[in-house]
């Protein structure tokens, strides 16, 4: 393993307290005034980070399906065969588990693949490899070798793809010991998230959304990874809180500008990495406002909301003013048309309605 | 097989003596047949059987002292004379042919069995879940010190309404309510189902409940603040989307001993006397007490001065200290005078005891802090309970004249009006002088017209000449 010592990143304890006793948690602001911020869409800042880690670290490749030639589906890895050759960029067959499996085996002698896979639905043709070899390698080996493979693997409804291709399936991975699972919701966080993914001695599956793709945010200059393991505070507020993560930050901080001009301040909690996951920060930010909701793309049941209402059952129980409220999406495969799969999916309004009889429940004033 | 279990015979009942057995073990009783005497705070009383059959178990000896609700005997049909007492653990389940091994046993032959025989009732414990084996090298270990424990599903939708009589509440405000020192026995609750949540806990501890009717002296009167509109119901008016609905107040704890004790009140063969107060002088004392202890910070009220001359009229005639009980009337050797006060949701009495030794700064100082905490629901049990009488002043809401409602087992209750200016011939002159109306509510039982009526004018007398309530 010639590549760890010189190119991995430290993590840092995620629950670790600070100064304080207490670690301040990250907002939004901590990336914007980062100096030489630019302003790019989502899928900008990934293509710039797998172009910077290539040139950075020779190990590191791409791999998957139309990757090369056509530059990927939804073009994440636009240029990128013209600039480093087919050694690096592999196009393959319609074989999920096969190329997989080949990153799998080049990680463990030294290699930092990145492997794409079209979107999460198809990751099921390569749930055995990912589950049972990545995940499990560098335990059931006694640590002789790590599997420092990121996949990168875009989730989510929303674009008429029905109901095979439309799925939500982060919660499978991130029930799985040996995984880490990372969502960003921001091009400032898909940067850095994929950084620290990229130099990570785990599996990492990064989660991106279709719905993202295209939206815009500053990404700072430089190549400062994320901490994977902690959340970040994305907007502040003293009455209710919600967490979410990739698309639904976008969607909670919409509901939490609604209610801003009634005089409800919403903190919302971006999750940034569901395995590992920052409760200390979700119960931190209940305790302050007595009040969650979760808001989740997935099912409800057994969904990443089931594990956050626990999570604040046992951490913040004696500050919650009524119990943990969860807006998931309808327990139905996702219909493919487009009236039906709006209302199947879980949005603003959902999420709105679910904040506004949370606060009739506590008799909310100012 | 069924208990006999100590009866709640009076209100103030919290436990009782069963001072004699009139019947013993193998008696043959009838519904009815009186089994035991019992000594209650008032009075001895009968224990009567409400079953039939063989006094199989006497379960307390002479003399025991036995909370309300406890088995103290035990009728059947003659076949438990030689059992144990039921409730200290079945004997082995020796009749079961079938034995342990056949059938799961019930649990409390279970649990009586011999140590180490196999049983289908072996308790299960719950297994503790590993929490996550360690992640590989360079893995956060983010799980924190609750780790994940095994537990029985929780409900998809765990219900928030109450089984009658268990205090629903939010985490947040069983929090609060602690450290705030709140009973949250005194706190309703707005949320769904009666839910007490923080906004109810904060309400209490800030004492700003909107006013009730019968009001305290303790203070100036306060504006009546009206009740903050729910808000759910705030927003549905403001949009036009729902026609007003009835709405479902349930009672708090407080509310519901208002109501059985107003309740038990209609009991009491009422009748009322009103006199009129000329209250110049009361009113000219009050005004240099509390410019002469102003320095002090005492600011003494009417009903201080009201609450004085009733404890002084009241051991000055002892026959309306006094309360009605079954073939007694019981002369109170103390003199404690209620005020009542209105809570939110209720009504309490708190009772300035020995009011007849205390001076007037003392009784406002009491009153005051007593008003205060009976707000906040902070009162101790003694200091709302042994009154022997009770004053209630509406005067500060402008209430010209009222007539109260007896809180027994008190024999009367004093309600006060607002002073207001009368016209009074003075020589060939109509002069202005301030009065207000004290009307008096008697139990009959214990007082008649002529005795209240001699109260009442000490009463008068003594507020007509207030000096008198100083030396």
């Amino acid at each position: 393993m010639t590549s760890r010592s010189g190119t991995v990143a430290e993590p840092v304890e995620a629950s670790e307290p600070g100064a304080h006793g207490y670690r301040r948690p990250l907002t939004r602001a901590d990336h914007v005034a980062m100096p030489n911020a630019q302003v790019m869409t989502y899928r900008q800042a990934l293509n710039d980070t797998l172009r910077q880690e290539m040139i950075r670290d020779d190990k590191v490749f791409l791999i998957g399906e139309e990757i090369g030639v056509f530059e990927g589906s939804y073009k994440i890895t636009a240029g990128l065969l013209a600039e480093f050759g087919p050694e690096r960029v592999r196009d393959t067959p319609i074989a999920e588990e096969g190329f997989t499996g080949a990153a799998i085996g080049a990680a463990m002698l030294g290699y930092r693949p990145v492997v794409e896979i079209m979107t999460i639905n198809f990751t099921l043709k390569a749930i055995d490899q990912i589950v049972n070899h990545a995940a499990k390698i560098h335990s059931m080996f006694g640590g002789q070798s790590s599997v420092p493979l990121v996949l990168r693997t875009p989730g989510g409804g929303g674009q008429q793809l029905a109901a095979t291709h439309s799925q939500n399936l982060e919660v499978w991975y991130a029930h799985i010991p040996g995984l880490k699972v990372v969502a960003p919701s921001s091009p400032a966080d898909a940067k850095a998230l994929l950084l620290a993914a990229i130099r990570d001695n785990d599996p990492v599956i990064f989660l991106e959304n279709l719905a993202l793709y295209n939206t815009k945010g500053p990404v700072p200059d430089g190549d400062e990874a994320a901490e994977i393991g902690r959340a970040a505070v994305v907007r502040a507020g003293t009455d209710v809180t919600i967490v979410s993560y990739s698309r639904g930050v976008l969607t909670a901080l919409e509901v939490a500008e609604r209610f801003e001009a009634e005089g409800v301040s919403i903190e919302v909690v971006d999750l940034r990495s569901l395995r590992p996951l920052d409760r200390r920060s979700i119960c931190a930010s209940v305790m302050r406002t007595g009040r969650a909701v979760v808001f989740e793309d997935d099912w409800l049941t057994y969904g990443i909301g089931a594990e956050l209402s626990a999570t604040i059952a046992e951490g913040a129980f004696d500050y919650l003013d009524a119990p943990v409220r969860r807006v998931a999406a309808a327990e139905v495969p996702l219909p493919y048309a487009k009236p039906l799969e709006l209302a199947a999916m879980p949005d603003a309004d959902d999420l709105a309605r679910a904040v506004r009889e949370l606060l009739q429940d506590t008799r909310f004033r100012k | 097989m069924t208990e006999i279990v100590m009866p709640r015979l009076s209100d103030t009942m919290e436990e009782g003596v069963l001072s004699r057995w009139l019947k013993k073990p193998g008696d043959t009783i009838a519904k009815g047949d009186i089994l035991a005497e019992i000594e209650t705070d008032k009075a001895t009383m009968d224990l009567e059987s409400f079953e039939s059959g063989v006094l199989e178990q006497l379960l307390v000896a002479e003399g025991t002292t036995v909370p309300i609700g406890q088995a103290v005997a035990v009728v059947g049909d003659g076949s438990g004379m030689n059992e144990s007492i039921p409730g200290a653990g079945a004997p082995a389940a020796a009749d079961d042919s079938t034995g342990p091994e056949q059938e799961a046993a019930p649990s409390q032959a279970a649990e009586a069995a011999p140590g180490g025989e196999e049983t289908g009732g072996a308790t299960y414990e719950p297994t503790e879940v590993k929490s996550e084996p360690a992640e590989p090298a360079g893995a956060d270990q983010t799980a924190p010190e609750e780790a994940a424990r095994a537990s029985d599903a929780a409900e998809e939708h765990p219900a928030a309404t109450s089984p009658s009589g268990r205090i629903v509440t939010s985490p947040l405000a069983r929090k609060l309510a602690k450290e705030g020192g709140i009973d949250l026995a005194n706190v309703a609750g707005t949320g769904p189902g009666g839910r007490i949540v923080r906004a109810d806990v904060e309400d209490a501890i800030a004492g700003t409940r909107g006013t009730g009717s019968p009001g305290t002296g303790a203070g100036e009167p306060e504006a009546r603040s009206v009740a903050p509109m729910a808000h759910g119901e705030a927003r549905r008016r403001a949009e036009g989307t729902e026609r007003p609905k009835d709405e479902r107040v349930m009672l708090s704890n407080i509310r519901k001993i208002t109501a059985r004790r107003l309740t038990e009140s209609q009991a009491v063969p009422h009748f009322f006397l009103t006199n009129q107060v000329n209250a110049k002088r009361l009113l000219k004392v009050r005004a240099d007490i509390n410019e002469q202890l102003a320095p002090e910070g005492i600011k003494i009220s009417v009903t201080d001065l009201i609450v004085r001359a009733s404890a002084l009229a009241l051991r000055a005639h002892p026959e309306v200290n006094a309360s009605f009980d079954t073939d007694a009337v019981i002369r109170h050797g103390r003199v404690s005078v209620g005020i009542a006060v209105a809570l939110d949701d209720g009504l309490i009495v708190p009772v300035i005891h020995d009011a007849d030794q205390k001076t007037v700064s003392e009784i406002s100082v009491e009153t005051i802090s007593l008003a205060t905490r009976a707000r906040a629901g902070k009162l101790k049990l003694d200091e709302f309970t042994g009154g022997t009488f009770s004053v209630s002043n509406l005067g500060m809401f402008g209430i010209d004249q009222f007539t109260a409602v007896i809180n027994p087992p008190e024999a009367g209750i004093l309600a006060v009006g607002a002073a207001g200016d009368h016209l009074v011939k003075k020589g060939k002159k109509l002069v202005n002088v301030p009065k207000f109306s004290i009307t008096m509510t008697a139990d009959h039982r214990v007082l008649d017209g002529a005795t209240a009526a001699a109260f009442l004018r000490e009463l008068t007398e003594l507020l007509q000449n207030p000096m008198r309530l100083i030396v």
